[in-house]
């Protein structure tokens, strides 16, 4: 049964994507925005923001359709009601967290970003409305544009209303932690956890499932309840080889099996290959012919 | 026959690695689909560097290139049109590394889907996509296809196990996608590439996710004396907050198809049977169990068998893997469809699809990942028989127009390939096949990594549409 839902939260409870795509136009140079939390408007340059508003809910299919100016909080919050919740990082919008594409500490059990976002309609740089992918987590029909858009920063159109795939909320969620730990000691003892963290001495785990089964995990691996992880530090988030973490200097918070690390120093990330770049440029150049799209964003 | 392009090859492979016999050339114009193209030349290169000079002749002599790996895909994607060289993975087939404490490998593209599971078993570890053909079916083709199976409904297709990509581009340019970095900067090509039925380059190297062995498993049979009780309940366990290892369904016919072949004492009395199975950890796959019995028995399941042991499970998996196989003892050809729809609309798009069959005078059965909505129609017939493809054609086209029409999609997991192109403005407007047409550009401006597939004429600007036999586009 389709249900809308009982919030809808700011801006317009239906989404119409016209009017949407009458504000983007199809001429001069136009910026997104959401609430600014991940990067925001690029300045100087004449800034929409996308329609928000949860359209419905469909929990017995696990999936639900929103404006990607919905605030994440706000969708969560929504899903709750049904048991169920979307694997994005909270804060900001669902357009926002999508254009980023950066999981947050539960991709290792949840999975990457990328694999949230089921249908999109967005409004292309010719100031039409096109969709992409299909509302059934199962879908080949067609090219992967999907996964193109997800992490593409506004580059290639700017998402409009979304099918993200949800998923159940376990029955028992803990964190917990151990002083001394060997990372890699802790993360193969455990059967599929949501997130193993290590900060150089001490481990960190997410458990979820049958609450019998988490104590029995936590006990096995030698772990101890928390409230929650350690604070990240906000230096740099890098993207490294997970094999590579045990050997990373300074201080940070790694995450184990993932490869991501919250460190308290800068970082410049390795440059790709130049043949990579000028394929992200064709596609950037096919897709936003006048580079009038988020203007002076990296493809 | 292309001597030229030929002789070139066998300068850069090895000439016993160059064919161009009528037998093998007629052989590689095939795939396990009814249609047939026609090949130039087929080679077969053992480096990512004899892949690359493969595509440096091709280009050269400005002839279509077409990766092949087993030939297992059921929509046409790997069939060569227009006298195109067919660029055969399946010597490629070396596991190059295990990591298996984060859990990933490098693989060669040929390298089979089962054979890599079985490779990295005595780690605990498996790769999770399984389609039904995974015992013959390679890697580099499920990237081509984003290939699914039954245990990805908990664990994803293979876009969530494809971590990384070296691809050898239209131009001969070798690149990497993705990689064991979580985060690449930039746009996530790793993810466009997989399910791009070979039109944006060749895959040659492909980093794949490992995933945990669960430490316990539960496979369950339950019958119902209705399909919509038996889809009624895939619903209820999903409303429910489950999402079992796997929900298959078989309907009666394919039941008692399977039943003659294996002979694993399935209910042959039952309108339709329910696989089931739960993996994780004791309690929660005990709890699972026990609710999932309960739904059944509340939409009204017979008897539930739970399998007792190891080879109990293999056998009830055994009698859904080798479905298509057993419905040779009915007729002799069938024609296999695959679309998704969204589960609540199981029980009445099934009944169309009954409908449908009956009146075009066709036997249909269905065995499907009833839990992910893929419904996979087996409409099976004797080709000798006058007329009846036309019926099969016709009766096919409804069944997808049904699915779509019910808010489904084209293709949960064989692709569009040639069998669906020309259905993809059902499903999408002008506007949306455009798009999906400029990433094919982005990736391949020459137009020539298997041209002609997946976008209907209008869409694929430049290509030369070719419709061949067999083909019911």
């Amino acid at each position: 049964m389709w249900r809308r839902a009982a919030r809808t939260g700011w801006g317009v409870g239906v989404i119409d994507l016209d009017a949407f795509a009458a504000e983007v136009g199809a001429e001069g140079p136009v910026t997104i925005t959401g609430v600014g939390s991940r990067g925001g408007a690029v300045p100087g340059v004449r800034t929409v923001q996308a329609p928000s508003g949860i359209q419905w809910v469909q929990p017995d299919e696990m999936i639900v359709c929103c404006g990607a100016g919905t605030p994440v909080d706000e969708l969560v919050a929504v899903l709750a009601e049904h048991h169920q919740t979307a694997a994005l990082p909270c804060g900001g919008t669902v357009g926002g967290a999508l254009s980023l594409g950066q999981a947050d500490l539960r991709r290792l059990g949840y999975g990457p970003v990328r694999d949230v976002l089921l249908q999109a309609r967005y409004v292309s740089a010719a100031g039409e409305v096109v969709k992409a992918g299909g509302p059934t987590v199962k879908n080949v029909s067609g090219f992967d544009l999907c996964r193109l858009l997800v992490g593409s920063r506004g580059a290639l159109g700017f998402l409009g209303e979304v099918i993200l795939r949800t998923r159940p909320v376990a029955q028992c969620s803990q964190w917990f932690h151990r002083e001394a730990g060997e990372p890699f000691e802790v993360f193969t003892q455990l059967h599929r956890p949501v997130s193993v963290l290590w900060d150089g001495t001490g481990v960190w785990a997410l458990l979820e499932g049958h609450p019998d089964d988490v104590s029995a995990q936590a006990r096995e691996a030698s772990l101890a309840a928390v409230d929650g992880p350690p604070p990240l530090p906000g230096g740099s988030r890098r993207s490294i080889a997970p094999a590579s973490i045990a050997t990373i200097p300074g201080r940070f918070v790694a995450e184990v099996g993932v490869g991501t690390v919250h460190h308290a120093e800068p970082w410049v990330p390795p440059r790709r290959s130049q043949r990579v770049l000028d394929l992200a440029l064709a596609l950037k150049h096919e897709f936003d012919p006048l580079g009038r799209l988020n203007p002076g964003i990296d493809v | 026959m292309n001597e030229a392009l030929a002789a070139d090859l066998r300068a850069a492979l090895a000439p016993d690695r160059v064919r161009t016999n009528a037998t093998e050339l007629g052989l590689y114009g095939r795939d396990a689909s009814n249609i047939e193209g026609s090949t130039a030349v087929v080679c077969f290169p053992l480096t990512t560097s004899e892949v690359q000079a493969a595509v440096r002749a091709a280009h050269r002599h400005g002839v279509a290139f077409v990766a092949r790996g087993a030939g297992t895909g059921l929509a046409g994607g790997a069939i060569p049109l227009d006298h195109a060289l067919v660029i055969a993975t399946t010597k490629m087939n070396r596991v190059l590394s295990v990591d298996p404490v984060n859990r990933m490998a490098w693989v060669e593209p040929g390298v089979l889907n089962l054979d890599l599971t079985r490779q990295v078993a005595h780690l605990g570890l498996h790769f999770a996509p399984d389609p039904s053909s995974q015992q013959s079916c390679s890697i580099g083709g499920n990237v081509a296809n984003n290939s699914g199976g039954p245990h990805c409904l908990s664990d994803g297709v293979t876009a969530s196990h494809v971590l990384g990509l070296e691809v050898v581009l239209s131009d001969g340019s070798v690149v990497q996608f993705g990689g064991e970095a979580p985060e690449e900067d930039g746009l996530d090509l790793r993810g466009a590439f997989v399910g791009s039925e070979g039109m944006f380059g060749i895959a040659t190297k492909v980093l794949v996710r490992l995933t945990q062995n669960a430490p316990t498993v539960k496979t369950m049979l339950m019958d119902f004396s209705s399909v919509e009780a038996g889809a009624q309940t895939v619903s209820a366990i999903i409303a429910a907050g489950m999402v079992p290892a796997a929900l298959e369904m078989m309907d009666q016919l394919c039941v008692q198809a399977v039943e003659a072949y294996i002979h694993a004492g399935l209910p042959l009395d039952a309108a339709a049977v329910l696989l089931v199975e739960v993996a994780g950890l004791p309690a929660g796959v005990a709890a699972d169990t026990e609710r999932i019995v309960e739904i059944g028995r509340l939409h009204g399941a017979g008897a539930v068998r739970i399998a007792k042991d190891e080879a109990e499970r293999a056998l009830l998996w055994k009698g859904r893997k080798t479905a298509f196989g057993a419905i040779a003892r009915i007729k002799p050809n069938y024609y296999l469809h695959d679309t998704v729809v969204p589960r609540r609309m199981l029980p009445e798009v099934l009944r169309q699809v009954y409908e449908i069959a009956e009146r075009h005078q066709l036997l249909v059965m269905n065995v499907f990942h009833a839990g992910d909505g893929n419904l996979h129609p087996l409409l099976v017939f004797d080709k000798r028989e006058p007329g009846v493809m036309e019926r099969v054609h016709a009766a096919g086209e409804e069944i997808v127009r049904a699915s779509v029409a019910a808010g489904g999609v084209l293709s949960g997991e064989h692709g569009i390939g040639l069998e669906k192109r020309d259905f993809m403005p059902m499903m999408f407007a002008p506007a949306d096949l455009a798009a999906q047409a400029a990433m094919r550009r982005g990736f391949d401006p020459s137009g020539l990594a298997n041209p002609f597939k997946v976008l209907p004429s209008a869409a694929a600007c430049g290509d030369v549409q070719h419709v061949p036999d067999g083909a019911w586009v």
